[in-house]
């Protein structure tokens, strides 16, 4: 069974990664018994699978994700929002109010007009439909304060770090509120600017630098540097 | 038809001064346009070709989508100054037809049933030409493809080859292109050993034409390992600068 990259070395679309009794696991397919990457990546050999961990990908929604998007269209019995993916997802009128929607007498564009941001929750998708959205859970719905990020949505899981080391550590240094959408797109709430400012370039260093080590230790030294030369 | 000019001299050596299996300079580049989700450049001798991918993202119009599959568009198009006498803007039949020739080439790369009722829309732009534009056309469309984090089977590479002067030459430029005998550009996943473009302009023997196949085939090897470097140069680049600067401390 031999295998034919090191581990975390980059391969591109076509690399023949391993041989034999092997799996084919994320971004990785299959033909016989050899085993193919199909994204350019970091090869990742855990026992039996291979997995290639992209390095840019673009958001496929899943169900129960959090995401951000912004209001395209006013529909008759909801929303379509955009949230960064192939697909546009639907927010339907009962998903936003909690009381029965009444197409006479509410009016959709008062509770959420065009171009706003909303965070939301994926309910339901699968490929032959739009993804459906809920925002009737706390701490979901629109977004009125702070700013928006966006990021390509391969680096979500190095921005959150393992078990949520990397954001909490963003957390504590830079004391913003800051919420991880799964499309790639990261909603930052500070108590001023300059802790959004130095926010936004943590989370674009972490983007630029994600397929690197020691990243942590080089975020941290980069926002205390960032605060002494602000005041 | 006036004087023919000679393309391959005495000693085998090519109006350009390259030997008959000898490839142009070839600089790849990938990532170098912001607002496109994938991009690549490519400048293979004297032709510079931009390309840039948008998608998977919705149809528009909404009619052209397909239930099954991501509809994959193609624009080849040359800029009115990559020419010597302007070129309209306007797309013209050839433009047309290698638009189409190189999505056709494309297509069989990408794991376009992931992603039914989308569009990947693909731009090239050729900003200066010198021959072979569509095969280099192709190898760069696949890298911008490759860069937006497409999943695809394999990169697809071009490469031409085709018969001056009695020789069979490698990657011909314009002069070979328009003089010379014939062209067989091909198109061509080497990890899965797979033809995925293949015309002929001219006239070659079965047994030219097995000899240009081939060579082409080889010319393709040598380009898809460029391919791959560039890919990988775009990261590597980071990687190297970030550990210098811990190194140094």
């Amino acid at each position: 069974m031999p295998v034919f990259f090191e581990n975390r070395e980059i391969v591109t679309p076509g690399d023949l990664l391993a041989e034999g009794g092997f799996e084919a696991g994320r971004n990785t397919y299959r033909i016989d018994s050899k085993i193919y990457a199909c994204k350019l990546g970091l090869v990742e050999y855990k026992g039996r699978t291979v997995n290639v961990v992209a390095l840019n990908t673009f958001y496929v929604p899943s169900v129960g994700d959090l995401v951000i998007g912004k209001i395209v269209e006013i529909n008759l019995h909801g929303w379509t929002v955009d949230i960064n993916s192939p697909y546009f997802a639907t927010l339907r009128a009962s998903e936003a109010f909690n009381k029965p929607y009444k197409p006479q007498k509410d009016e959709l564009s008062e509770f959420l007009n065009i171009g706003d941001i909303i965070q939301a929750k994926v309910i339901a998708y699968d490929r032959t439909r739009n993804p459906l959205l809920t925002i009737r859970e706390p701490g979901l719905g629109k977004i009125t304060h702070g700013k928006i990020v966006k990021v390509s949505p391969a680096k979500i899981p190095r921005i959150i770090g393992r078990k949520g080391s990397m954001i909490s550590i963003l957390k504590k240094e830079t004391h913003c509120n800051i919420t991880v959408g799964q499309n790639g797109l990261i909603h930052i709430h500070g108590r001023n600017s300059e802790d959004e400012r130095i926010a936004v370039l943590a989370i674009k260093k972490i983007e630029l630098e994600a397929h690197t080590s020691g990243l942590t230790d080089r975020v941290t030294e980069m926002i205390s540097k960032e605060r002494g030369s602000g005041k | 038809m006036s004087k023919k000019i000679k393309l391959v001299d005495e000693n085998g050596v090519r109006t350009d001064g390259r030997k008959p299996d000898e490839l142009r300079p070839i600089k790849l580049e990938v990532g170098i346009l912001s607002n496109a989700d994938g991009s690549a450049y490519i400048e293979q001798g004297k032709n510079k070709i931009l390309a840039a991918v948008y998608g998977p993202r919705e149809v528009h119009p909404r009619h052209l989508a397909l239930p099954d599959r991501a509809l994959l568009r193609c624009r080849y198009h040359m800029a009115p100054f990559s020419v010597q006498e302007r070129k309209s803007p306007a797309p013209s039949r050839r433009e047309i037809e290698l638009s189409k020739v190189i999505r056709e080439a494309l297509e069989p790369a990408i794991f376009l049933e992931r992603f039914p009722r989308t569009s990947i829309d693909l731009f090239i732009e050729v900003l200066q030409a010198d021959g072979g534009t569509r095969a280099a056309g192709v190898t760069v469309a696949s890298l911008a493809l490759a860069d937006a984090g497409m999943p695809m089977r394999d990169l697809v590479v071009a490469c031409a080859a085709g018969k001056a002067d009695g020789y069979i030459i490698l990657d011909l430029n314009d002069i070979e292109d328009k003089e010379g005998t014939a062209d067989v550009p091909v198109a061509y996943m080497p990890s899965l050993d797979a033809v995925a473009l293949l015309q002929m302009d001219g006239q070659l023997t079965p047994e030219e034409f097995e000899q240009a196949f081939n060579l082409a085939l080889e010319g393709c090897k040598r380009i898809y390992e460029l391919q791959k470097q560039a890919l990988k140069a775009k990261y590597l680049a980071i990687k190297e600068a970030v550990e210098e600067v811990v190194e140094e401390k």
